[in-house]
């Protein structure tokens, strides 16, 4: 095929985090970090962008199934992540600071297994004026 | 290289529905969008183009000559249309998004004569979209 098609998915979930790390002094903490290191944490209404890539299937025109993408999604990255405090209940970050690029690397991770087609990027999206992205390298 | 992006709207209908699977597997694998009716959807399609400034008008192409193209090719293609009747390089295929953005990819990319296109994105709501890239490009 003379072009290369993507499918895009965007999903949405509210976390909260702080970011802190016990690698420096509290000083340097605040100079890093700012008011992100306030130590109840704050949260922010993500928004994930995901794209993947593969051949239509010719019965049904699609890279994936749409169903099948969402419930995977819901399964590795919402179920996980929404309503939850990333830094106390996602194992990944213990000890690696929280901050969006982290969660773009860790959402990547979490979804590259996706069986139906390639994760080409994972996008995350903290306020309308941030976003960041990753594509595994 | 200057990438410079064109954004249009359409309306239309359609509905998912392979002839060669049974009542259930369609219904099975295409959810509502099986509904025999159809239904619709706000499409939104951004075009990029990718080109050099021309060092006489600095532009890459003339963004009221793309208007004109999408016009011509898009709107008065797909606005306000049902997709899998009216639609003839949709003709036996399922429209979803990603064939619908393959179509319109195919449309423009011959139609293209200053620069070359770069990116097709069409959006079927704010949370789906596809992307059509040359091969090779990304």
């Amino acid at each position: 095929m003379a072009m290369k098609i993507e499918l895009g998915r965007r999903y949405r979930f509210a976390a909260s985090h702080r970011l802190h790390t016990d690698k420096v002094s509290e000083e340097e903490n605040v100079r890093i970090f700012g008011k992100c290191a306030n130590p109840y944490g704050h949260g922010h209404n993500y928004v994930l962008e995901i794209s993947v890539s593969g051949d239509l299937d010719p019965a049904t025109g699609m890279i994936a199934n749409l169903a099948d993408l969402d419930s995977f999604v819901e399964r590795q990255v919402l179920e996980a992540f929404d309503h939850r405090s990333l830094n106390e209940d996602v194992p990944a970050f213990r000890e690696t600071v929280p901050t969006t690029e982290n969660l773009c690397i860790e959402i990547f991770e979490r979804l590259r297994s996706f069986p139906q087609a390639k994760l080409e990027r994972v996008r995350v999206q903290e306020t309308s004026n941030n976003s960041f992205e990753y594509s595994g390298g | 290289m200057v990438l410079i992006t064109r954004k249009i709207e359409f309306s239309a209908s359609h509905l998912y529905h392979n002839p060669a699977l049974s009542p259930e597997e369609n219904r099975r694998v295409f959810g509502k969008c099986n509904n025999p009716h159809g239904h619709g959807h706000n499409y939104t399609l951004e075009v990029t183009v990718a080109g050099e400034p021309d060092p006489v008008t600095g532009m890459v192409l003339d963004l009221k000559e793309l208007k004109d193209i999408l016009e011509r090719e898009i709107m008065r293609r797909m606005d306000h249309r049902f997709l899998n009747y009216e639609v003839a390089e949709l003709k036996g295929q399922i429209p979803t998004c990603e064939n619908i953005a393959r179509v319109i990819w195919e449309l423009l990319d011959p139609k293209i004569t200053q620069g070359k296109l770069h990116r097709v994105r069409l959006y079927e709501s704010a949370d789906l979209f596809a992307d059509c890239y040359r091969n090779g490009a990304c």
